[in-house]
Formats: structure tokens, sequence, C-alpha cells
């Protein structure tokens, strides 16, 4: 969207958005996947909540299973799941609230939450291994 | 009519296509995001979506923004029933005319408001809708309390909770009255289906709005959401919480039929105590001074009154 702040007079009383680009000629959106929409301007997706994160999840491929708890109970769509196999974080919509390290029942965790200005490199170097059951009984 | 679409397992479900878009405003380890995305997944049908004002409607569309790919309207706090019913009766007319634009889609109405709205401000038009019998569904995100405001009471705040109408202190223990029976009322009106949802039960939850957009007739669906500002827990634990609440009996899964038949869709293996409950919650805190250990008592003995009061309408059918 323009960058230029409207005054309060020039908003319309009633205001309607449209999602996509006016020339989109998708038959069917439910059976659309993202990258194969013509997102407007006005629709969020296209803007970014990056910076409200502290933490970010880390995915590890090597410890997951596919079994998309994360992806249900992520709240904002930013667990990316294709032909059932789950792909990585979208960075761009993730707020951190680490519901999806908390749902996710391997051992170890294949996803968890690293310090913002982390790389992921260095994070799944530091990766935690498998914890043993006298250690979970410990904790 | 569109093919039902079938929801075998969690893996043949995510892969679904999200029509409700990220970058809202919703606070992180919102509870209302995950129950509107798997509403909306739950159908490959067009959908024609009203909300009221609430965390809901003010996170989705903060303008020049919108988070909803359907058609979507909002006009008061209090008529997110009567808009959709409005839209629905337009369709009807329409259709009966022959002058839809595409005959052969079906779309569904769906309605959603908080528990402010639909407890208490928005009540008399949901009754009103429910009366007329349109086709639509009505999805209520009970969070308890006001929280779009600053966590003022509402009809559906529970006794004991600390509100900012209503906190908690030397001269009280917080909100005074019950949470109001809103299944029981609404099943009242003979609606066809009414049903209590929790997200963390996911399958149960799509179960219950897929019978509920091939129920004809006005669908009640009281939906779980644990608010992690208001209810003061971490924002990781939103799906924890829910677990505890469900497995409580504080939020008994059941569904009603017809306003009459009553069945039990969840009955959990271990009963957790209320106090688990209540402990894992800031606006809670206060129940564990010792003035106040008969609130928790009473707490339970409430909640075991309820869940036997539902075992014995499950069994008697009316």
């Amino acid at each position: 969207m323009a960058k230029e702040t409207k005054g309060w007079n020039e908003f319309d009383a009633g205001a309607i958005l449209f999602s996509f680009n006016k020339e989109t000629t998708v038959s069917n959106l439910a059976t659309t996947l993202p990258e194969n929409r013509a997102y407007s301007q006005s629709n969020s997706y296209t803007a970014s909540v990056a910076d409200w994160r502290v933490e970010k999840p880390v995915f590890n491929r090597d410890f997951c299973i596919d079994c998309q708890f994360c992806w249900i109970y992520c709240p904002d769509m930013s667990i990316v799941s294709r032909n059932e196999k789950m792909v990585g974080v979208d960075y761009d919509h993730c707020k951190g609230c680490g519901i999806c390290v908390d749902v996710c029942p391997t051992n170890p965790k294949s996803l968890l939450m690293f310090e913002e200005k982390k790389s992921e490199n260095e994070a799944l170097a530091n990766w935690p291994k498998k914890e043993s059951k006298k250690d979970k009984e410990a904790n | 009519m569109a093919e039902e679409k079938k929801i075998k397992n969690l893996k043949s479900f995510s892969t679904s296509a999200d029509r409700f878009e990220g970058a809202n405003l919703l606070c992180p380890g919102c509870a209302h995001s995950i129950i509107v995305r798997e509403v909306l997944n739950a159908t490959n049908d067009d959908l024609v979506i009203s909300a009221s004002t609430g965390c809901l409607e003010v996170c989705t569309a903060v303008y020049p923004y919108t988070s909803w790919d359907a058609s979507w309207i909002h006009i008061g706090f209090e008529n997110s029933a009567t808009a959709v019913t409005g839209a629905e009766a337009m369709y009807k007319a329409l259709k009966r005319k022959g002058r839809l634009f595409q005959p052969e889609r079906t779309p569904k109405f769906v309605a959603f408001g908080g528990d402010g709205a639909s407890y208490d401000i928005g009540f008399q038009w949901i009754s009103g809708a429910f009366e007329r019998g349109h086709d639509f569904m009505y999805v209520t995100l009970d969070n308890e309390v006001y929280a779009n405001t600053g966590g003022q009471s509402s009809g559906s705040t529970p006794i004991g909770a600390s509100t900012t109408t209503a906190p908690a202190g030397r001269v009280s223990y917080g909100e005074k009255r019950h949470k109001k029976d809103m299944m029981a009322i609404m099943a009242a009106h003979g609606a066809p289906y009414v049903a209590q949802v929790a997200p963390n039960k996911w399958k149960d939850m799509v179960k219950k709005i897929q019978t509920g957009f091939n129920t004809k007739g006005p669908v009640y669906i009281n939906a779980m959401s644990a608010c992690t500002t208001e209810w003061k827990f971490p924002a990781s634990d939103t799906i924890a919480v829910s677990d505890i609440a469900v497995d409580s009996l504080v939020f008994p899964l059941y569904e009603i039929i017809n306003g009459t038949e009553l069945n039990i869709t969840y009955r959990p293996k271990n009963i957790i105590p209320v106090r688990d409950y209540l402990g894992v919650q800031g606006r809670f805190k206060h129940l564990f001074q010792p003035e106040n250990a008969h609130l928790i008592d009473a707490w339970q003995k409430r909640v075991d009154a309820h869940w036997a009061y539902l075992q014995k309408r499950e069994e008697a059918r009316v």
C-alpha cells in the first residue's frame, strides 16, 4: 500500500477491500494454494509481522514424522505443508508464539525456539540429542 | 452442490489451502484464528462471512488490509447474525427468481461473534435469526471476557475470574455471577444443531462443523477460545490449557440435535480436577489464597453436577 498517510476526512464511510487482483481467474479458491493466487496489495498476506518475534521456531527435517500437529494448531498459517509433508516455517507471518514447539510429539522435538538473531545453521548445529526415559523422569 | 470435503486424517487435511491469511493482528498464540481457519477449511464451498465487533473483526480488517479470502462483512457489534441472514435471504430470493450469476455454486453462510457479541450485546439478534430459521451457522468464539477492550466482564465470564470491571482484591474475589448456559438457551430455540467445540480436539471440531454445514436451518457452535492475554498464561500454552479445560470437564464437548437429543462426543479417560484448570490461569490466581478456598470446592461441585446432568440428558433423550 502507498506509504503517504491519509487524512481523516479522506477515508470513505464504508470501505471495500479486494483480497485479490481483479483480473484473477481462479475457479475455486479453496483448492488453490497461496503460490497460485494473485494477492492484491490490500491482502494481509502481503504484509509481515516478523518484527513481533523475539524467538523464532526452527524446523529440523531429520526428526520430523509429518504428523501435521504444528500445521493444524498454528494460529498464523505459518507452517507450510505441501503434499502431506511439512516443508518449513513462513517467517513473514510467524509471530513466534511457540505453539508448534509445544505440540511437537517427536523426541527430540523437530521444532525448537531459538533467538531471532541466531542463524538457522547455527540452530541446527546446536540441536539437542534424543532424551532417554531416565532423563525425562528426572525432569 | 459441490461435493462434501472428505477429511480422513490430519495428513489429508493438511493439503487444504487456507482462506484466512496471516499477518492479521491477533495476539501471538490466539485461539481465535485456530478455530476460524478450521471452520473455513472444513468446506470447499464458497463462504459468505460476517463478523461482530470484537478481537477477530478488529484484528483481521485493519485498513488498508484484509485477512479474509472470502466475502466478508462487518456492520456493528450486535448484528453479525442479522447481516449474514440478510445475505442468505437475498441468495434465496435470487435463486427463486433464477437470477443467480453462478447458479451451480452453493455458498455457505457463517457468522462469527465473540462471547460479548453473542451472550450480551447481540443476543436478541441471534435469537431472532434462529426464530426465523435461516440456513446459516453462528460461531461464538468464547473467551469469557471482552478481550478487545481490555478485559471487562461479559455474560460468559465465570464466577471467581478477575476482570477489569470485577477485579479481585481485599474486598472481592472477582466476578460474582455464573456463566450463562448459552448451549441450553440455543437448544431451547429448537435449533436443528447446537454443539460445543474446542480447538485442541480438531477432529471432533471438524466433524461438528461439517455436520453444521450439512444441516438445513440455523446452527449454533460454541467454540472455546483460550485467551492468552486475559486468561493470563504463556502464548505457547494455548493448546495445553485447552486440553486441561476439556479434560477437567469445565468445557465438556457435546452436541444437541433438534433441541432434545444430546450426545456427549468426548469422554476424557482421566478426568483432571478443576483446581488444575484454575491453577494454570493468572485470572484465578487469587482463588488459591486461604480465604477463597471454598470457591474452588464450589467450582468442582458445579462442574461435577453439570457433567452428571449432561449424562442424564444423554440417556433420557429429552
